[in-house]
Order: structure tokens, then C-alpha cells, then sequence
């Protein structure tokens, strides 16, 4: 029965939910079909079902849009078990506490036992996620999603998604490019035969780009390096669903019980103690930092460990100081309203702040965004990208269309199907409205505007035929149109050539132009905000929507 | 090879034999290293991209006297009429023999639906497909570097679903699959093909009949745009000569113009149906500049003057601009 032993079944659990959390990321993505012709593209699975069940982030959109988006309701069936049996989630579920575990697992006991037993000691600074908790849901309630900087499926769609999975694309292709090119018939076969497979499952259609990918991939393998130092150093001390989660296991029925009088102080249980909740004898069980690994069961010895329903045994909850949690409180408040007293929020935003279509107003973007990366994973382009400071410090990591990295395609709506709370509000490529008729009756998701720098546009300052931007401007009737107009070329002989101009009644702002323009450093056409659909006051024309 | 024996004092004797092994051992590695080095420096040269190379030009078969040149087919159903065309120029076996490979070239350029008209349509193509396999070409190809998102384009498009039932082989431009290619042009010469396109025995261009600004239509020779990667976004600036050198590199062996549903205004990415016209007709023909020139006059009545590259393209030997002059065959069915 060595299979079925508890740990054991742990373990089987974890590496169940990681493998579904890694297929659901790697699908996160249209990888098209040669046998289907449906026009309408979705995603077949529920991409972000992560998201849907992490109670924090249910928390934050509520305390910061007054409601729930749609599906954060699941995440009561991992709420309401923790009520009754404690943080399971942490131990048996989550993909990045599976990652920390098996990590902080790589340490061998003959080499860092001593240390091993002294770091899973409990340790006051594991109160640090509950005091990030309380300063986050703080920060939601006053309207800043700041908590997804945090919140660990956006850390870990963040990390995995816009660096370690795209650096890991690069390395195979590499690889697979020696062996495809090398000399050897037979490596080129394995070489042949590698890339099918990876191909199907793991190779992306096309390299993508993240900005930041470098320092989002060193921070995420800062965290792993951590629990070399103390195991789960990111689930003990910084996770704010940890926290939430331990803070909500208070009154939870199962629990450990020592049987003091058969501990004989080996002090075994803390060897591979996840939660740092000191199974040991003699002292008092810490009930909201145990993960339920279970370790500590079968590692005694003595089998003087068990966990009972309803013991009856004195253990010890979050042991919070009012003042530290004050402080949080005040902390969570002030980092808000310091974060909003530059112009930038209210009176001077960003030109270059394009948020996918289908974005709710800055103001409301800010508030439920948790910064997961989802929308930029799942674009085909590349053309999301997480910000660095072009909305604010505040905006950190949230996505913005930049299209000279990538346009936004024309009937494609899969930012909105895969974002998990509303910050990108679900639409249809109908209501997008990209391949109607625009000007007319018809009201399109706008997301900024485009304009031309005649200075670097070549019918314009050279002479020369060019209007691609022209050929792909895909509303219709085209916002972009042109006038033969007599130009003189360097020599000063008289030449046609069609030069472009742009009606902005028609323009979407989907950067087609940007992208496909020649001027390949700085574009003669680029996409600024103004005219996003979701602002009232970013706006140029009169009744701009409506018809001419 | 034995350790150094230690004395007593820690001091270590050195046997004579073991003294020139060691000695040897370090002259071996030495010697290879130099010798390394002074082979790598020999090697040395400037960095460049990788060297152009050179491929199959041109995919015709030989001129008949006795059969039609040109096919004019109207009717309902748009496999029906890809099947009489072919059938009007003398059969698919006239040009595909056994143990061919087959390039078919439709537009999946955009991000649209058939009833859209930016595309080829989809049961054209994979008539032609069908057609192919019959003659028993070993392998039927379909592929197009498209300008929106790749596997977007040949989904909604409808074609690559449509070309794989029909048995065709459909491959997606991966961006790692292009060669740098000497096209021998005269505006465009070292540029990324994707090489699907090199080195096949037969080539069928199958374009979608559409409005383009700067060209007034896009047809045929617009088409081979869709064979390149690199920074095609360039060639508008001479986009006659480009047009004509990329003619002149592909001589399909056959000209298909989709003219079922043409584009009108708003080209060539359309979307609006407004700017959509049933014609239900379809043109074939051996000569791709005549083709164009006859979908050109007939359906946007411009004359070949009006668009300088089929003039050109007449001058550079790839075919005639008077359409009038060849034997044609038109159809109602």
C-alpha cells in the first residue's frame, strides 16, 4: 500500500493539477486547424480556470468593482472546503506551491539536515503575507489591482508565459536548428522527428517577444532560488492567497494531534515540513500555516502524528499585531493615492497607452486588472505587451497594444475571452465591429487613432510610391485614402504619387498601418490613444461614432 | 598510467618514464591547439547572411497549337467551373504528369471569410487539387505567406480545410522555412522565398480577382507577392518591376483567376460584402499576362496601358498583353 500512502496521494495530486495548469497555459494560444473552417475563433478550453478558482482574485474584483466577473464565483469550491479542512490548496493543488515543493525538495537531508530542521521552524516572518494581504485588498478596495502583482497564478502566468516559456522556445529552436542543419543524416532524422513532437505540444507558430521577458524571468527564478534558503520561502512569506487562505483555515475542523507521550524529540517532522507550522513535539501546532503535505505523518517514526477531525488540542492561529496591521492597512491606502497624485493618471496619460479592445476605462482598467499576462500569451501577434511605466507605476505589467511590435488583428477577440476579470470585458468579433462598415451606423471598439508624419512618410517627403499602409487598413470603406498630388524628385523633375491622409471618423486604431509601414526604426504612420472608444474625454471629433 | 610514489616526507620522485608522458601530453595538446588555431584563422572572412541560392526558374509546359489558350467558364457552382476550365485548356493531364509535385498557389493573404472575397475561393482550390491528384501528382501542395495572421488566414479563409479534404498537402509559412533566394531580377534580387515554393516541378497560381490602389486591380502577378518574406512591405515603391521580376522567377504552368466573387472597392482586404460582385465566373489561362490583362479590361475595364506591368512583363517575353489575339473558349454552364 505504499501507492495509496497519504503523501503519496499528495503527490499524485499536485503533479494532476500542475499538468493541467501547464496544458491550459500552453493552449493558451490559437494554434489554428487545417480541418476546421469555422470563422469564428475561440479558444475550446477554459484557459484561465485558474483564475476562476483563486478566491483572491474573487475578492479583489468584488472589493474593487462591487461585483464578480463572470466564473469568480468558482472559486467558493475552494473557499468553503478551506473553511472545514484548512489550506489544502496550498499543499495538494497549487501548480507554483507544487514548483517551490519540489524545488525546496531537491535538498538532501546527509548534506542540510541541520539546516533543513532549523528553517522549518516557525518563524515570526511568516506574518509578512497576511500584512501584504491586508495592504493589497486595501489597495483593491480603493480601486488598483495591484494585488496581481502578487497573486500567485499571475506571478506564475506572468513568469512562465512572457519569459520561461518563451525562452524556452528559443533554446529548442535552436537546438533543433543544429541538428537540422548538421552534416549527419541521422541527426537530421532525430532532429526531424524531435521537432514533430515538440512541435505539436510546446514549439510556438512564431518566436514570441515580451518586453521585460529578461527581468520577469529573474525575479521568478529568484523566488525558486529561495527555498534553497528556506523551503517555500514565497508560500510561507509572501503569498497573499497563502495568507487569505490561512487567515479563513482558522476554524477549520481537521487538525493535527501530537501524542506528546510517544515523541521522543527526533525532531523528523521538520525535515520536510512545507508550511513552517511546527509539527513538533512540545510545542504549539500554527494551524493557518500548514499546507496539509502530510509529510510530517509519514515521517515519524514513532507514529505519534495523525490528523483527526475535531481534535481536541490547543493550537495557534494568526497571531497578528494590531499596530503592524495598521500600518499595513495605512500602507495599502497610501501606496494608492501616492501611486495617483502624478498627472499621469488623471490629466496627462500616456499617447502611446493603447489597451486592447474591449477595455473598460482606465480608471475601472486599473482597478480590476491583476497584471496575469493572459491577454498578452493568448495574442497572436505579440502585439500586447506588458507595460513598464507608460500607465503609471501603478500599471506595471498590464498590457499595452504596441504596434510595431504587432497590430491588433482584425476579428480576433482573444484577449477578451481569456482575461479573468473583467478589465478587458468579454466581446464578440461582431462588436469589435473591425470588418463592417465603419463609418456608417455601425460603432466599432476604437482603440486610439492614427496619424501620419509626413516628415517620414515617403509619398510625402521622397517622392516615392509607397501607401502599404493603405493596402492594410482593413475597416471598410478604408480610413486611410489618398490624393495624387505633383511632387518634384531630387533632381526636380515633376513626379505623381499618391500621397495618404486619414479619416478619423473610420480609423479603429488597430496599428495595421504602424506595423506594415516601411519606415522601418520610426513608422511615418503610428496609432496615439485618443479616440479609444472606452474614454469619454480622450476624444477629437464631435458625435465621432456617429455617421461622417 | 601509475600515481607518483610519495615518500616518507611527502616529497615526490618522478620516474623518467612517467616525466615524458607528462611532458608528451602537454606537447600533444599544444600542438593541436596551435594547429587549430592557425587552421580557424585561415578561415576567417567577413561575416555575411547567407549566400543566396539559386533554384528552378519558371514551371511551363509546351505550347499547343491545337488547344485554347485562354478558358471563360460562367456558372453556379464554383468546383464545376475550375473542372470545365481545365477541361476547356485540354485536361489537368496536359499539365501535370505522373510523379509531379504540385504547388498551388491560392490568395489566403487576409483574415477573412470566403463571402468576403479577400481570398481565393476555397472550393476552386481544392477542385484544382483534386484535378492534380487524378493526374497523379505525387504530392499536391497548398501554401501562401499571408499578410495577417497565418493560421487565422488559412482557417477562416476556409481553404486550408477545404485543400486538406481534397488530399492536398497544406503548409503554413513557419517563419524558420524561408531561403535566402537570387531572384535574378531587376529591382529584386537576393530575398526571402519561403521554400515550400522552390524546387517543385509544377506551379498553379489560383489568385482571387480584386481591387488594389496602387495597381488598380490585383490578380495574377500580384499574387507572387505571397512567395516572399523579407521586408516586402518595400516593394510598392517600384511595385511594377517587382511585379514583373517576381512573373519572370515563377512562370506558373497555369493562371487560375478566381472571378466568382470579385472585390470591388475597399481592396485588396475588403470586408464589407457591399463591395462584393457575384460574377460566378472563372478564367484560366497558360499566358499570366494575358490573363490579367483580360480580367483587367472585362471586369474593371482597364486597359493594359493603365497598368505598366503588363506591358513590361509583354516586353520581358512572359506572355502577350492582346488577350484578343488568343484562342479562347467561353462558357455558360
Amino acid at each position: 500500500m505504499r501507492f495509496l500512502k497519504p503523501a503519496r496521494l499528495r503527490l499524485y495530486s499536485q503533479i494532476f493539477f500542475f499538468a493541467l495548469f501547464f496544458l491550459l497555459l500552453l493552449r493558451t494560444e490559437f494554434r489554428g486547424s487545417l480541418n476546421s473552417s469555422a470563422s469564428e475563433i475561440r479558444l475550446p478550453y477554459p484557459v484561465n480556470m485558474f483564475f476562476r478558482l483563486d478566491p483572491l482574485v474573487a475578492i479583489s474584483n468584488a472589493l474593487s468593482s462591487h461585483a464578480l466577473y463572470k466564473g469568480l464565483l468558482l472559486s467558493l469550491f475552494i473557499l468553503i472546503p478551506t473553511l472545514f479542512f484548512g489550506r489544502f490548496f496550498c499543499g495538494w493543488i497549487c501548480p507554483l506551491g507544487s514548483i517551490h515543493h519540489f524545488f525546496g525538495s531537491l535538498k538532501s537531508e546527509r548534506k542540510r539536515g541541520k539546516q533543513l530542521l532549523e528553517s522549518n521552524r516557525y518563524k515570526h516572518w511568516q506574518n509578512t503575507k497576511y500584512y501584504l494581504l491586508a495592504a493589497v485588498l486595501v489597495a483593491a478596495a480603493l480601486g488598483s489591482g495591484i494585488v496581481g502583482w502578487l497573486d500567485p497564478f499571475s506571478f506564475l502566468v506572468r513568469s512562465l508565459g512572457l519569459s520561461i516559456l518563451p525562452s524556452t522556445n528559443y533554446g529548442l529552436q535552436a537546438f533543433l536548428r543544429v541538428l537540422e542543419q548538421s552534416p549527419s543524416g541521422l541527426l537530421r532524422a532525430v532532429g526531424g522527428v524531435l521537432h514533430f513532437l515538440l512541435g505539436s505540444l510546446l514549439l510556438n507558430f512564431k518566436q514570441p517577444y515580451f518586453r521585460q521577458g529578461v527581468w520577469l524571468g529573474i525575479i521568478f527564478i529568484f523566488m525558486i532560488a529561495l527555498n534553497y534558503r528556506v523551503t517555500r520561502f514565497w508560500c510561507r512569506a509572501i503569498c497573499p492567497l497563502g495568507a487569505l487562505l490561512g487567515l479563513v483555515s482558522r476554524w477549520s475542523v481537521l487538525g493535527l494531534v501530537k501524542e506528546s507521550e510517544r515523541c521522543n524529540d527526533c525532531n523528523r517532522c521538520l525535515l520536510r515540513c512545507q508550511g513552517g507550522d511546527d509539527p513538533i513535539g512540545g510545542v504549539a501546532w500554527h494551524q493557518p500555516e500548514c499546507h496539509l503535505c502530510l509529510n510530517c505523518v509519514g515521517e515519524c517514526p514513532e507514529n505519534a502524528l495523525h490528523f483527526r477531525l475535531f481534535p481536541a488540542q490547543q493550537t495557534l492561529g494568526t497571531n497578528l499585531q494590531r499596530r503592524k496591521l495598521l500600518t499595513s492597512l495605512a500602507t495599502g491606502a497610501a501606496i494608492v493615492s501616492l501611486m495617483r497624485s502624478t498627472p499621469g493618471f488623471a490629466a496627462e496619460r500616456n499617447e502611446r497607452l493603447l489597451r486592447p479592445p474591449g477595455s473598460v476605462d482606465e480608471e475601472f482598467f486599473l482597478a480590476r486588472c491583476i497584471r496575469c499576462g493572459e491577454c498578452m500569451k493568448v495574442c497572436p501577434n505579440s502585439a500586447l505587451q506588458p507595460a513598464l511605466t507608460q500607465a503609471g507605476i501603478e500599471g506595471l505589467w498590464t498590457p499595452v497594444l504596441v504596434p510595431r511590435i504587432g497590430y491588433c488583428e482584425t476579428s480576433c477577440v482573444l484577449c477578451s475571452q481569456v482575461c479573468p476579470t473583467g478589465a478587458i470585458w468579454e466581446i464578440t468579433p461582431k462588436e469589435k465591429g473591425w470588418s463592417v462598415d465603419v463609418g456608417s451606423e455601425s460603432k466599432p471598439i476604437r482603440v486610439g487613432t492614427a496619424f501620419y508624419d509626413r516628415g517620414r512618410c515617403l509619398p510625402w517627403a521622397m517622392a516615392t510610391d509607397c501607401i502599404v499602409c493603405e493596402e492594410w487598413c482593413p475597416t471598410s470603406p478604408k480610413a486611410i485614402y489618398f490624393r495624387p498630388a505633383e511632387v518634384f524628385d531630387a533632381a526636380g523633375n515633376p513626379k505623381q504619387v499618391k500621397q495618404p491622409y486619414l479619416d478619423p471618423s473610420k480609423c479603429v486604431g488597430c496599428g495595421a498601418c504602424e506595423k506594415a509601414c516601411p519606415v522601418q526604426d520610426r513608422p511615418a504612420v503610428y496609432v496615439t490613444s485618443v479616440g479609444e472608444s472606452r474614454s469619454r474625454s480622450n476624444q477629437i471629433l464631435l458625435n465621432r461614432s456617429k455617421k461622417g | 598510467m601509475s600515481e607518483p610514489e610519495s615518500t616518507e616526507a611527502g616529497e615526490v620522485t618522478l620516474s623518467r618514464r612517467d616525466a615524458l608522458i607528462r611532458l608528451l601530453r602537454v606537447a600533444g595538446v599544444g600542438a593541436g591547439s596551435a594547429g587549430l588555431g592557425v587552421w580557424l584563422s585561415h578561415q576567417r572572412s567577413r561575416p555575411e547572411t547567407a549566400v543566396a541560392a539559386t533554384v528552378k526558374r519558371g514551371h511551363t509546359v509546351a505550347a499547343s497549337a491545337a488547344l485554347p489558350e485562354l478558358a471563360i467558364i460562367e456558372g453556379e457552382d464554383p468546383a464545376q467551373l475550375a473542372r470545365q476550365a481545365l477541361e476547356e485548356l485540354g485536361g489537368m493531364n496536359r499539365f501535370v504528369s505522373r510523379g509531379d509535385v504540385v504547388l498551388v498557389k491560392p490568395n489566403i493573404g487576409w483574415d477573412r471569410t470566403p463571402e468576403q472575397a479577400a481570398n481565393t475561393n476555397p472550393d476552386v482550390v481544392a477542385e484544382i487539387v483534386r484535378q492534380c491528384l487524378q493526374s497523379d501528382a505525387k504530392r499536391v501542395i497548398v501554401t501562401d505567406v499571408t499578410c495577417n495572421e497565418a493560421r487565422r488566414c488559412f482557417q477562416r479563409s476556409g481553404i486550408a480545410a477545404a485543400a486538406q479534404a481534397a488530399g492536398a498537402e497544406v503548409i503554413l509559412p513557419d517563419p524558420s522555412r524561408f531561403k535566402e533566394v537570387d531572384l535574378q531580377g531587376e529591382v529584386l534580387t537576393k530575398w526571402q522565398v519561403f521554400d515550400a515554393f522552390l524546387n517543385v516541378d509544377k506551379v498553379i497560381n489560383v489568385p482571387i480577382a480584386k481591387h488594389h490602389t496602387l495597381t488598380g486591380t490585383t490578380l495574377g502577378m500580384k499574387n507572387w507577392y505571397g512567395i516572399l518574406g523579407g521586408s516586402r512591405n518595400q516593394l510598392h515603391q517600384r511595385i511594377h518591376e517587382s511585379l514583373v521580376d517576381l512573373a519572370d522567377f515563377m512562370r506558373p504552368t497555369l493562371t487560375v483567376v478566381d472571378c466568382y466573387r470579385i472585390l470591388l472597392r475597399n481592396g485588396p482586404t475588403g470586408g464589407n460584402l457591399q463591395d462584393v460582385l457575384l460574377k460566378k465566373t472563372l478564367v484560366a489561362s497558360t499566358d499570366p499576362v494575358a490573363i490579367d490583362a483580360y480580367v483587367a479590361k472585362s471586369f474593371w475595364n482597364l486597359n493594359p496601358d493603365s497598368l505598366p506591368y503588363l506591358g513590361m512583363a509583354a516586353k520581358r517575353g512572359l506572355g502577350t498583353v492582346e488577350f484578343e489575339k488568343l484562342r479562347t473558349r467561353v462558357k455558360k454552364l
